[in-house]
């Protein structure tokens, strides 16, 4: 039974068609890759799948159960929205901590105003996700005081702390200084495993073969190959990957 | 007239400075977000008439909407409704000028809401986009990300333009003497006129002053008090 389905997701900003009929599934546990090049659409899916931008078209599915039909008024009324969001989290490729908070009142903010248990469980819980993301030192600073790297780590950790379906990285470490990736990515690779299905749009093509059970390559709003990493990296078919592939690899 | 007796004079006429003062703040910061709100709707209608408002309170002198405050019940309605509240007061209370300083508070509430809420909206829309993103997809209401993700980094922000104005409207007080108020400077005026004594509208300065170092002092604590964060 797959925990997410895709079915022909469209969004067009103005007269600029961004993505052009998505289809794809993912099974519970599953990491999916997007790869791909700047302006393809990549980052627009992950938005359409939380929501923060509605797709134009098609139907998203969690659990078997369609939580979105873009053809009509299902799941559009901002209460609908808000609990479908809470299928997936969202890392963003800039942070977006909430500055006035600590690294643990950021992670146990959205729990206790969604009311998801005691204070103390709530707590607790936190805790834990701060101790796996590595952070249990940094617990009572404020996110000015953290390196892009750390604040990263935070981020996911709030991320974990609403237990989504499904977990989306934005790009999570374009923003970071090179030597800081490789905190943040092993952060993600860790929670492999862990039962937790994710989504990642990445340049980091290494790490994409190495974590990834499935690749996408988006080109131009349309999945121009998917397949396991040894299929697209390996073996891909389409010229466009080819080219892409090529860049991405290519010595400098 | 000994200098404690001058001093205790202009101390009631400052008295009600201060009164102008705290009311037209308490009044005014509040009323002033549902005007930003307005301003920055998404009903076209709501919009052109807080902006429009905004323009007309921002751009007409204080004094001037003192006077209009004041007049038009009785050039309008043909009832001095200032006048009667003066009156009323006084004959039965033993309270002077009631009417006159209700004018006033009015005028200045108005006056103050609106520059408020231009502080409010430039603060509010200076709040990046992902603040409200990383809500949402947190899966918070509106008003959860308003109340608090939003609500302390706009008063961080906020709070240098707002001590400017706080500063300003304990000096703009002295305008009530426009409709004879009996504020500080009118008080100084006073004995000017029947004691032609001089110094003491120049001494009121130092009641500004002593005040306004008071709220410097209390305004630089609270920038402090929210200096622990970055955004």
């Amino acid at each position: 039974m797959s925990v997410l389905e895709i079915k022909n997701i469209r969004k067009s900003f103005g007269t600029t068609e961004v993505l052009k009929g998505i289809s794809f599934s993912l099974e519970k546990g599953e990491v999916l890759a997007i790869i791909g090049s700047s302006g393809g659409g990549k980052t627009t899916l992950l938005r359409c799948l939380n929501f923060l931008e509605l797709a134009d078209e098609g139907t998203i599915s969690v659990n078997s159960k369609v939580i979105y039909d873009g053809a009509d008024k299902k799941g559009k009324n901002d209460d609908e929205l808000r609990l479908n969001r809470l299928h997936f989290g969202l890392v963003f490729q800039s942070f977006n901590l909430f500055p006035q908070y600590n690294v643990l009142e950021n992670v146990t903010l959205a729990p206790t105003l969604l009311e998801r248990g005691t204070a103390q469980e709530i707590e607790n819980n936190a805790r834990a996700l701060i101790e796996k993301v590595g952070l249990t030192e940094k617990i009572n600073n404020y996110p000015c005081e953290l390196s892009g790297g750390q604040q990263q780590r935070v981020a996911i950790a709030r991320a974990l702390a609403l237990d989504p379906d499904i977990l989306c990285f934005d790009e999570p470490t374009s923003a970071l200084d090179p030597e800081l990736t490789g905190e943040v990515l092993k952060v993600i690779k860790s929670l492999k495993g862990h039962d937790s299905t994710m989504i990642i749009v990445t340049h980091e093509m290494e790490f994409a073969k190495n974590v990834a059970d499935k690749v996408m390559f988006i080109s131009d709003g349309v999945i121009e190959e998917i397949g396991t990493p040894s299929e697209v990296f390996d073996n891909p078919k389409s010229e466009k990957t080819k080219a892409f592939l090529n860049k991405s690899f290519e010595e400098i | 007239m000994s200098f404690l007796e001058v001093t205790l004079f202009l101390l009631d006429g400052f008295k009600i400075s201060l009164l102008i003062f705290a009311v037209t703040l308490l009044c005014g910061a509040p009323l002033g977000l549902p005007i930003a709100f307005c301003s920055m709707s998404k009903l076209k209608v709501v919009k052109a008439i807080s902006k429009v408002i905004v323009w007309i309170v921002r751009g007409v002198p204080l004094m001037l909407q003192i006077f209009i405050i004041y007049y038009v019940p009785g050039l309008l309605f043909n009832y001095q409704l200032f006048g009667q509240i003066d009156r009323f007061m006084y004959i039965n209370y033993g309270i002077a000028d009631a009417g006159r300083i209700t004018a006033v508070l009015i005028a200045f509430t108005l006056n103050y809401a609106c520059y408020f809420s231009e502080i409010y909206r430039g603060g509010i829309e200076s709040i990046s986009r992902g603040q409200y993103e990383a809500g949402y997809v947190l899966g918070l209401t509106k008003n959860q990300i308003f109340r608090k993700i939003i609500l302390k980094q706009v008063i961080k922000r906020i709070v240098p333009p707002m001590s400017n104005e706080i500063i300003t409207l304990i000096k703009d007080t002295a305008l009530a003497n426009c409709i004879v108020v009996c504020e500080i400077i009118k008080q100084a005026k006073e004995l000017a006129a029947t004691k032609a004594m001089i110094w003491p509208l120049f001494y009121t300065g130092i009641f500004y002053l002593l005040f306004v170092g008071i709220l410097t002092i209390i305004l630089n604590k609270v920038e402090k008090k929210l200096s622990y964060f970055r955004s």
